[in-house]
This record gives C-alpha cells, structure tokens and sequence, in this order.
C-alpha cells in the first residue's frame, strides 16, 4: 500500500530525514518509534503534505502512485489520514460542519452521494459513543476549549467517520490519561482490519501495550536504524534508546571500516 | 481649497434653506444657521484632528457635493428586494434624503407609539427636539448635518410602550453627485422597547455623500436595539453619528455592519448617565478594494454599576483600510463599571492595513475593564488542518473568513437581519457558495 523509499527530507536546509524505506502493506500496523528530533513526526506531516518541509531526495509511493505530487487534500481523499500531536483550534467552524464536510469531500472523490444531515448525524453519534464523547462536543467548534485528551478523541472521532486506508498516528497517546488512553486505544483497535493500515508515531512503549503493532521501527537521526517485532518496544522499554543509537554508530563505523 | 470648497457650501445653503423642513420656525432656522456658521468657520476635519488622523476627507471636500434637492424615482421591485421577506415590519423609505410615503408602512402601532417623519415632525414646531438639536456640533459634517437636514425618523415611545415588529428604515440614494443629509431620533421613554434598523443602499459604482446623525434617548429601564446595515455604493461617502443617552438600568445594544462606501466613517457614541445602564456595542467591517472604513467609538461611563461591552471585528482585503478607534471613560462617579472591548482584524493581502486603538480613560478606582486588540493573516496551521481532512484550500479559507466574521454576525438578534448579512458573506467570499451546506 505505502512504499517509501530512501526519502531525504530537510526544512530550511537542514535534513532531517536522511534516506527512509519502509513498506507498509494493507492490514499492518507499523510502530514508529524514537528519541525527541529523531524525524518521526517528520514522516508523519511528510506523508500527510505539510508544507515547509522539503523533499530532497527518494519517492513515496501509495496504492502505486506518487504521493508527493499530491496537494494535502488530495492524499485525504485518497484516504491518507493524519491525526495529529497538536489538533487545530477552529473558532467558530463546528465539528459537526468540519465532519461533514470532510466526509462529503471524500465521498465525492469515490464517486459516492453526499450523505444526508440524519444518515451522517446517527453515523457520527455512534461513534462518538465509542469514544465516550458527549453530544454537545458535535456542536461546539473544532477543538476550541477541548482539553488535551478531548482534542485527540476528536481525531480518533474523526479517523472513524473518515475510514481511511491509510491511518498515522502522530504521537497520539502525548498528553492522554490512562482512561483516554484506553478509549483511544480502543477506538484505534476497532479501526483494524485487513484493507486498512496504520503507522504509529510514538517516543514511549505505553500505547503499543494497548495498540500492538505488527511491526516496530527505531529512528534515529533520520534513520530508521532497527526493525523488529513487538517486542522490539519492550526493549526499548527496559533499555532506553541509548544502546541502538551505540549500535547504529557501531554499524556504521564498520561499514566505513569495510 | 478649503475655502473654495467651503465657499461653494456656503453659497449652496442660501439657495437650498428656504426649501428645508422647519422654515418658519425660529428655532429651527437658527440652529441650522448658526450650524452653518460653525461649519464654515471650522471647515472639513483633517488629518491633523486626532480623531480623523488616519482618515482624509479630502476627496469628499473637493467634491463639496451640493445638497439634493429632489427625490429620484425608486421602483416597487427595488424596495421589495431589500424589505425583509416573512417579517412584519414597520417601514419607513427615504429617497436621496427625503420621506417616501409611497413605499412606506407603518402597520398598527400599539397605543403611546409614534413614527412619524422629521420633515413632518419639524413643520410643526418640534419643540421637544429643540434641546436635542442644541449647540454647534465641534464635528464638521455633525455641523454639516444640522444644517443641510431635510429628513429622517422620529421614533417617540411613550412609558412601556413596546413595538414589537422591527421598524425598518430604508435609505435610498439614487441621484450621483448629491449630498444627503438624514437626522433620526429614537425617543424611549421608561420601559419602552424598540428595535430599529437604518439601512443604507445607493447604485453601484455612483459617487454620492449620505451624512447620517442619530440621535437616542434611553428611559430609565428601556431597551433600543439598534441595527445599522451600511450597503452604500463602493464609490460612495457615508460619514454618521450615533449617539445615545442612557437613563437608568436602560439597554442600549448597537450592531454597525459596514459593507460598503469609498470611506465610511461612524461616530458611535452613548453616555451611561445614570446607575445600573448597559451598553454594547457591535460592528463588523469587511471591505476590500480601496475602501476606507472607520469607527470611532466611545462609551462614558458617568455613573456607578454601569455595563459596557464591545465587540468588533474587521475583514480587509485589497489595498482597503480599516480604522477602530474605541474610547471608553470611566468617570469618576462611575465605580462598580464593568467595560469590556476588543477588536480583532483580519487582513486578507499583503496591501491591507488596519489601525486599532484601544482608549481607556478611567477615573475610578472600583473598575473593572479590559480590552484587546489583534491584528492578523488567515491561520496555516488551520488551512493544513481542514486540507489534510480533504477539504481544499479555497474552501478551507472561505471557511475561515466567514467564521472569524460570524463571531459578530451571530449576535444580531434581529433573525432576517443576520440571514442577509450571513448572505451577502457568502456572496463576497470567493467559493462562497461552497461553503453554503456547511453552515
């Protein structure tokens, strides 16, 4: 479904990402995990088309296109979905409008009808019943006064009405308790399933207990320096990220060594 | 050139000041004379006044526009167009300054309502307006106004009286090259409660002058809520006052929505003169192109346990101007006043500017009064966030723009009011009619 391969990406000039592969196909959830600045949100915003990073080398195909042609929106249509590490305050644009739209938007793109006002309500009310999201937050504006575990149930919120393809998860567990977590966690787990993939973006071990991935990635310095299995995170738990940094040092001393 | 200008006023006035309404009253004859006189000693604000410093008048006083002197014809159709549709109302049409009674309809009043006409109002003798009309307004189209005024609403709502429809005022220009000179007064008494709307249209693409001043006594414990919708022709003048006395716990709740004019300036002003008065006021500008658009607010706070809120808000685009000058004075009788005032801007290209001033002069030492003023660019980061759910940046910023504007659009009470300005955003916002099915 996503292939990337050796992607080098810089923001002003500086490269952050320095030759990523990586293949993701349908039914995996990839953990991506790392140390602060090692890239992983980079990848994110990359893949979801953030502007002001700047693609310097390499090339990311989805579903057999290339990904980097396409404007934001159009990757959401695609079905490429980016919950973030800090959601948007919209004043004044409600979240029942925001959904809908967004909904709308990729329904056109499939060629399908425009949901109707009560089909789309009784779609969103259920899954905010997963979320355990009262009604009035459909009616209040995009994440404006939502507290930090509000705003990512909201993405979650969002991700099941959207049902993309392609799910990334960017550091969603940051600032979440451990009730939201689970809901989150919970909600992330009943999106799975085998036409659908996710890459979590994570620096702690913590969500993976209750999203276990099929795979996990180390980056590190814009490299992704060690794949494995879950167990790889616990790991990485009990030994920190000291001693695969130590490792991909080692690495590649020996190569220039060879 | 001020003289020149003046000159031609001057002259102009002697032509026209026979035919204007009051002739034969003394009263009424010498404040306009002595208003004249003032005018023509003081001359057009400049840029020198602090208060008009980052608007020039300059292209409305080389025009020195000569007063209008007949109506033009207005057809059924135009005033159908811009009378609330399903809304019972009272309304009054004025064409190029004067009363229409063609177009006009002033349904059933319940008992202690009057609304009658200056023009008709003043042939009579009008003497409870004498103390109204006191004094050479310090302000050069106030003094202007005095005395070129040919006509306008007299609203007088006697102890609890009550008019439940809205009464609709329509303003017309039809004539190019003309001054019109309106003077309105909105009289409460105690307990009375009315909701009036001055509405001004004018041709596209004419150049014209409308020079507005209303007047508003609030009784004790009465309600007037007041809407001006301000739709002139892009290459029209409007300069207006608003002023407004309050009398005990009265409420005063204005709304300016100021949409069009080459330069539109408004003085809205109201004075809490006794215990317990609330006023807010509200305004929203958005104008493009080279359009200048000023308010000058002030709000005085003379008396204790008085209410003061202010919320306005600017869209600028093109090369257009904004101007929000907001002066709140706490005086000091005035303890216990809670004010509150913002003003948030939006500026839509590199070439538009906005100038906001907040002013608070307080004078008590029991206050509590806050104010704010932003000025800034669409969000990114909010036109990423709508994009990356699908949504395309046209629309993301359409979006954007109607909500930032809809924060004001969504107070005004008055249903069929706020349809048709949330209308004619969606009209000027480019993808507008996309956004439609989202609101």
């Amino acid at each position: 479904m996503l292939q990337i391969r050796n992607l080098h990406t810089a923001i002003e000039g500086k490269p952050i990402l320095k030759g990523i592969s990586l293949d993701v196909n349908a039914g995996e959830v990839h953990a991506i995990m790392g140390p602060n600045g090692s890239g992983k949100s980079t990848l994110a915003n990359v893949l979801a088309g953030r502007e002001g990073y700047e693609v310097t080398g390499g090339e990311v195909l989805f579903k057999g296109t290339d990904l980097l042609a396409l404007a934001p929106e159009e990757r959401a249509r695609e079905g490429i979905f980016l919950a973030f590490q800090y959601p948007v305050e919209i004043p004044g644009v409600s979240n029942v409008y925001f959904l809908k739209a967004a909904l709308n938007a990729a329904r056109k793109h499939r060629g399908l009808p425009e949901v109707d006002a009560m089909d789309f309500l009784a779609l969103v009310r259920g899954k905010m019943q997963m979320m355990e999201m009262k009604d009035e937050m459909l009616y209040r504006s995009v994440n404006e006064g939502f507290s930090g575990g509000e705003k990512k149930r909201n993405e979650i919120l969002q991700m099941a009405v959207l049902e993309p393809t392609l799910a990334i998860l960017d550091e969603t567990d940051s600032g979440l308790d451990i009730d939201a977590l689970k809901v989150v966690a919970n909600g992330v787990n009943t999106l799975r399933g085998p036409e659908r993939a996710m890459i979590m973006v994570t620096h702690y071990q913590r969500l993976l207990d209750y999203i276990v991935p099929d795979f996990v990635h180390v980056l590190s310095q814009g490299r992704i320096v060690k794949s494995g299995g879950p167990g790889l995170a616990l790991e990485l738990e009990s030994r920190g990220y000291g001693w695969i940094e130590g490792e991909a040092r080692g690495a590649a001393c020996a190569q220039t060594g060879a | 050139m001020q003289s020149e200008a003046l000159d031609r006023i001057v002259g102009d006035f002697r032509s026209v000041a026979p035919q204007l309404p009051g002739g034969g009253h003394r009263w009424v004859e010498r404040a306009r004379r002595e208003a004249l006189d003032g005018f023509a000693s003081r001359g057009f604000p400049t840029v020198r006044d602090e208060d008009w410093k980052y608007t020039n008048v300059a292209s409305i006083q080389r025009r020195a526009l000569p007063p209008a002197i007949a109506a033009g014809a207005i057809s059924a159709e135009r005033v159908r167009a811009l009378a609330f549709p399903d809304v019972p109302c009272h309304r009054l049409v004025f064409v190029d300054g004067r009363f229409d009674p063609t177009f006009s309809a002033t349904g059933p009043l319940p008992a202690g309502v009057c609304i009658r006409s200056l023009s008709e109002v003043i042939a009579t003798g009008a003497e409870r307006l004498e103390p109204l009309l006191a004094g050479v307004p310090e302000n050069g189209f106030a003094a202007l106004n005095l005395a070129f005024m040919t006509d306008g609403v007299v609203i007088e709502l006697d102890r609890n009286a009550v008019v439940e429809r809205p009464i609709h005022l329509l303003y017309i220009a039809t004539l190019p090259e003309r001054s019109i000179y309106y003077r309105n007064f909105i009289l409460a008494d105690e307990n009375a409660q009315a909701t009036v709307v001055e509405h001004y249209v004018g041709p596209a693409a004419s150049t014209y002058l409308t020079n507005a001043v209303t007047t508003i006594v609030g009784g004790a414990s009465s309600h007037v809520e007041h809407y001006k919708l301000q739709q002139e022709s892009a290459k029209a003048f409007h300069v207006a006052g608003i002023h407004a006395s309050q009398a005990r716990a009265s409420r005063f709740t204005s709304y300016s929505i100021a949409l069009g004019g080459a330069i539109a300036r408004n003085d809205i002003t109201s004075r809490l003169g006794a215990e317990g008065a609330e006023c807010t006021l509200n305004g929203l500008y958005m104008v493009g192109g080279r359009q200048i658009v000023d308010h000058h607010t002030r709000i005085d706070h003379a008396k204790p346990r008085g209410t003061s809120r202010e919320f306005y808000r600017g869209v600028l685009d093109g090369t257009a101007r904004g101007v929000f000058n907001g002066k709140v004075i706490v005086h000091p009788d005035a303890q216990k006043t809670d004010a509150e005032q913002s003003n948030h801007n939006l500026l839509l290209s590199k070439a538009a500017e906005v100038d906001t001033k907040p002013q608070l002069e307080i004078f008590a030492d029991d206050v509590r009064c806050t104010h704010g003023a932003t000025v800034g660019q669409l969000d990114e980061s909010m036109i990423f966030y709508l994009r990356s759910r699908g949504i395309e940046p046209e629309v993301a910023r359409a979006l954007l723009i109607y909500a930032f504007a809809h924060d004001i659009v969504g107070r005004i009470g008055l249903v069929p009011l706020k349809r048709r300005v949330e209308r004619h955003l969606i009209s000027v916002l480019p993808e507008g009619e996309r956004i439609k099915e989202l609101l």
